[in-house]
């Protein structure tokens, strides 16, 4: 552990702002397109292809109706024989001269993201935890060389162990669907629930649990009752890395999923190909996606060099 | 069901218990992973389709290696990935030490703004591909205003350009990844002891010798550390490039594993892809120990 | 704590189990996610009117279209009891046993494939090609055409520059040289104040995009893919000087006569492109036309042509015909949207919402060619379409096609010859593993 507010040689003050002058600039700039795609979604589709790019638009809500619904266009004569329109976002659609044929599939694929996002990141947590705690408390042999190979299966080229994983879903039943998936992820995440949480269950002291075997406690209950309750934060930041993680996924989710268990990755993108070159939609469903991610990214901020060196790192 | 649990539990030795632990991860990981990659491996002999059933598989030996390795497109592909390897890891090792080294001088704001730097690389890979085709479009796109605003090159296309496509992906892996590199280095430069620059401020060392001789040193496990996560992840890189250009113009900018994709999943070539997947992952785990052991050495040095 | 998680994930695990429990009398449909799918819901209401069976819709954007309903097919999976696929998947589709084969339901329910176009009874239901076996229904019959801004074209002062220039007036283009000279005629023109551009035409890399558009320009030159005699033998054929020359024009085009960014553009970036106004022309399929003939009510804007000759005249087949699939649980009531849907007064009311029929009643009626602005065009389409292979493996025979023609018409690579000689290359291989060779 090292003190941060020491800094290595005391710099001068114009450097210092000098320093903070560039990492300011930088972030801007790195913040633009992010803040751009957020704005767009904002955007009605036409004023998101305007040329040059417009910074001050009429906000707009069109990009989100067109996200949560699929359209049909329609003639002037049908449309004006309709009834009036009940609602706000029918108005909207009915003055590009379209009408709401159904809501979209946005709705279904943000819904598996989250069960298969949340029942991944459980099971792997609590696998994992397991794990952790016994490479950090027992005697195992070839502990090293254990640690090691859950640590590479990481390495593996998702599309390299994809076909055999298609082919084995395929006999077994499990392939696009739900369990299949948070099977999957599990495992990909099983690997950094285990290294981070070793760590932390390494920093917690062994004397707590021996206290509380002393007083009765079998080793599981020493585990369950005392250990994993003081492993809370470390617990905590690796169930939001592992579910950033199957919340992004994309390769598995494309290539082992086509209706039924298919998350949001693969389904943004197609917005493109439905209903034309719609980058308000994509904006919208964008930034609903991006939302979640952003706020455990603040959340875990503290934990983020460990997480994304798979606890090697640790500040 | 959590009380039989303890209840079964008790007077299990330590011994038990931690092979009760781990058999769970392991027997996963086994399932899942390395099953796969043992079939993959027996498949890459046989001439095996996975999407023609009543077909006879038969044992072909080394002719799906022999095959991939005498393919001049093979080799075009693993060019494409050397070089995108090549220059957004040293972009990002360049930008990313850069902007550690200024985020170590302590300033006010230090800590927000480096996590508003981070926000990139915790983003979906496949939908920052999507939104930058959207910032690259030659006629309505962002990027191509902001350059032409401060220097007017006429219309250009990112995405469609041979010689520009590479560059537009190596841009977007730059700037969703720098963070990555700029964190562990900062990590690095704040675990230099003080004292090794009180001792240089001693031996009236300068600020530029101070830089070589203390700070580089220190810093280049963490940054070669860094590199080496990078690495693997920009040779599996798939999902932010095939949204962004799905490996076009022609194949411009289609990475090996976009190739082994289509092999594997629209051909449906499972014993060649196989041996394709065998290929890369020999490859990649040969560069990663060697890498590893330099990296060991330049540590202990 | 722990009980209420178990409570909690085996109440998402019921949930899901049971929404995926569908209610016995309905069926689920798959076809790509454009036009016509829309219309095919209106007139599926009809069918539950009828029979009471709900007809669920599952449609796939086009860019994927191919790759999530192949590896549907090819999973085994149970999603459809229908499906409207591509025609290049009947090969496949027999072939793996994907398809339900239809003869004998056909026999016993009196549909006769002599009811409908011979053309596409031909591309969209036999396997093998020509052949008395049925593995589908022509559903959609379609092909690729032309549409382009009539309005400018009547624009007086356009024409006498036009012609001023080329001789001739600006019109229909008789062939693809005359195309070529439009296209370049309004290729960074300002019109109304706007930079216009030439011809919206197909380039996309990841499926089947650009195959879609050079084989229009290479059919209309002529172009064969294997020796009428000895199949399977061509060389000589696809790479002959005629075919050559065909790609090169394509090449020509991209590069002289398509909007700035058009490196990667399908139906709906033609389509796009078209509709905002930058382009004199757009390349697309049929079933868009009575989409874009909507928006323009007095037919002012726009005028449709089928693909111009040049030493012949052909053009690109699409379309599709419905199957069952052959993994479904509820075969009978697929089928029995088939027979509904072969009814000669479906058909009608098909062609009148939107989709194309392929029966020959709606086809041949005297008011079908005055019923739409293209359907004399689609008529005269449909009569001379040739078609990519529809082998079974024609997804291995239209990568290397994909890679090898999008490198050289938008990355510049190469030659067209050498482009087309590393096609025939890899097709032999392809041929050759798949014992055809």
């Amino acid at each position: 552990m090292v003190d941060i507010s020491r800094s290595p040689t005391e710099s001068s003050g114009f450097s210092r702002k000098l320093a903070a002058l560039i990492i300011i600039v930088y972030a801007v700039v790195t913040l633009i397109p992010i803040t751009w795609i957020i704005l767009t979604g904002f955007k009605s589709v036409t004023s998101s292809i305007t040329y040059p790019p417009e910074v001050f638009f009429e906000p707009s809500l069109e990009g989100y109706v067109n996200l949560f619904t699929t359209r049909t266009r329609q003639s002037q004569e049908y449309l004006e024989a309709l009834p009036p329109p009940e609602t706000w976002y029918e108005e909207l659609v009915r003055s590009r001269e379209m009408v709401i044929a159904g809501p979209s599939k946005f709705f279904g694929r943000y819904a598996n993201s989250l069960i298969i996002g949340f029942g991944a990141t459980f099971l792997s947590v609590f696998l994992g935890a397991l794990a952790a705690y016994a490479f950090s408390r027992f005697k195992i042999p070839l502990k090293d060389d254990l640690m090691f190979f859950i640590l590479s299966t990481r390495m593996f080229p998702p599309i390299a162990v994809a076909v055999p994983i298609f082919i084995m879903y395929r006999k077994i039943g499990l392939g696009d669907t739900h369990l299949g998936m948070i099977i999957l992820y599990t495992v990909v995440n099983l690997s950094l629930a285990v290294w981070l949480l070793k760590g932390f269950m390494d920093e917690i002291p062994r004397e707590y649990e021996e206290a509380a075997m002393i007083d009765g406690y079998t080793r599981m209950g020493a585990f369950f009752k005392i250990v994993l309750p003081q492993a809370t934060t470390g617990i905590a930041a690796t169930a939001i890395f592992c579910m950033i993680f199957s919340w992004n996924e994309y390769a598995f989710a494309v290539l082992l999923t086509q209706f039924n268990a298919q998350t949001a990755p693969p389904f943004i993108p197609t917005i493109i190909g439905e209903g034309g070159q719609d980058w308000s939609a994509i904006g919208a469903g964008t930034t609903l996606f991006l939302i979640p991610v952003m706020i455990f990214t603040v959340v875990l901020r503290k934990h983020l060099l460990r997480g994304i060196t798979f606890g090697a790192v640790r500040k | 069901m959590k009380k039989k649990i303890l209840h079964k539990a008790k007077g299990l030795s330590d011994r038990a218990v931690a092979w009760i632990f781990i058999t769970p991860t392991l027997l996963l990981l086994l399932a899942i992973n390395i099953y796969p990659l043992i079939y993959a491996v027996s498949m890459s002999f046989t001439n095996f389709y996975a999407n023609k059933l009543g077909k006879e598989i038969k044992w072909v030996g080394l002719k799906n290696y022999v095959k991939i390795l005498g393919k001049e497109a093979i080799w075009e592909r693993m060019q494409i990935t050397a070089s995108f390897m090549f220059w957004t890891l040293l972009l990002q090792a360049i930008i990313g030490l850069g902007l550690a080294l200024l985020l170590n001088k302590k300033f006010k704001g230090n800590e927000l703004l480096t996590t508003l730097i981070v926000l990139p690389m915790m983003l979906s890979p496949a939908v920052v591909g999507v939104f930058w085709t959207y910032l690259y479009n030659p006629q309505v796109g962002l990027f191509n205003y902001i350059v032409n605003f401060f220097y007017d090159f006429g219309p250009f296309d990112m995405i469609g350009s041979s010689t520009l496509a590479p560059w537009a992906i190596v841009i977007v892996d730059t700037w969703m990844w720098t963070p990555f590199t700029m964190l562990i280095c900062l990590a690095g430069l704040r675990s230099i002891p003080n004292y090794l620059y009180e001792a240089a401020e001693v031996d009236r060392a300068n600020r530029l010798q101070q830089f070589i001789y203390i700070t580089l040193p220190s810093v280049l496990p963490f940054l070669l550390l860094a590199l080496l996560f990078r690495g693997i992840e920009n040779f599996k890189m798939f999902d932010m490039v095939v949204e962004l250009t799905s490996g076009g113009p022609g194949s411009a900018t289609e990475l090996a594993s976009i190739q082994l994709k289509r092999e594997a999943f629209e051909k449906w070539k499972t014993g060649y892809s196989s041996a394709y997947a065998v290929i890369l992952f020999v490859t990649i785990f040969g560069f990663g120990n060697v890498y590893v052991k330099v990296m060991n050495k330049i540590k202990d040095r | 704590m722990k009980n209420k998680i178990a409570i909690l994930i085996s109440s998402i695990v019921f949930a899901l189990s049971s929404t995926q429990a569908v209610k016995s009398e309905s069926i689920t449909l798959g076809w790509a996610a454009w036009d016509p799918a829309n219309a095919l819901v209106e007139l599926s209401k009809d069918f539950t009117a009828q029979t009471g069976i709900e007809v669920n819709f599952e449609f796939v954007p086009w860019p994927n279209f191919a790759d999530r309903m192949l590896n549907e097919l090819n999973n085994k999976g149970k999603t459809f009891d229908l499906l409207i696929g591509d025609s290049q998947w009947i090969g496949g589709g027999a072939t793996y046993g994907h398809y339900v084969k239809l003869n004998d339901f056909f026999d016993k329910e009196g549909i006769s494939m002599n009811d409908f176009s011979d053309a596409t009874v031909y591309a969209y239901s036999t396997w093998p090609k020509g052949s008395e076996n049925y593995y589908a229904l022509p559903a959609m019959g379609d092909a690729l055409a032309w549409a382009y801004r009539k309005d400018w074209f009547d624009r007086p002062e356009l024409n006498s520059e036009f012609k001023a220039k080329h001789g001739y007036d600006l019109g229909v283009p008789k062939n693809w040289d005359q195309l070529y000279d439009m296209c370049t005629f309004f290729q960074g023109r300002e019109i109304d104040g706007q930079v216009r551009y030439g011809a919206a035409i197909n380039t996309e890399r990841g499926s089947e995009g650009i195959t879609m558009g050079v084989t229009a320009a290479m059919y209309a030159w002529g172009m064969e893919y294997e020796n009428p005699n000895k199949p399977y033998d061509m060389e000589g054929y696809f790479n002959a000087p005629n075919v050559v020359e065909a790609l090169e024009f394509y090449r020509k085009m991209y590069e002289d006569c398509a909007p700035p960014g058009h490196s990667d553009a399908y139906m709906v970036a033609n389509l796009d492109a078209y509709k905002s106004g930058q382009v004199a022309f757009q390349m697309n399929w049929y079933a868009f036309w009575p989409g874009v003939s909507k928006e323009d009510a007095d037919g002012r804007v726009t005028g449709f042509f089928a693909n111009p000759s040049q030493k012949v005249s052909a053009a690109t087949l699409g379309g599709q015909g419905i199957s069952v699939v052959n993994y479904s649980d509820k075969k009978d009531l697929a089928l029995q949207y088939i027979k509904w849907f072969a009814q000669p007064d479906v058909q009608q009311k098909w062609w009148d919402l939107g989709g194309y029929s392929c029966h020959k009643d709606v086809l041949g009626s005297p008011d079908f060619v005055n019923s739409a602005v293209y359907a004399q065009g689609f008529l005269d389409s449909m009569g001379i379409v040739k078609d990519f292979w529809q082998e079974p493996t024609f997804v291995e025979l239209m990568l290397p096609m994909q890679e090898h023609v999008h490198d050289y018409v938008v990355n510049g690579k190469g030659s067209a010859q050498e482009a087309l000689d590393k096609i025939i290359e890899e097709w032999v291989e392809v041929f050759e593993a798949d014992g055809k060779l």
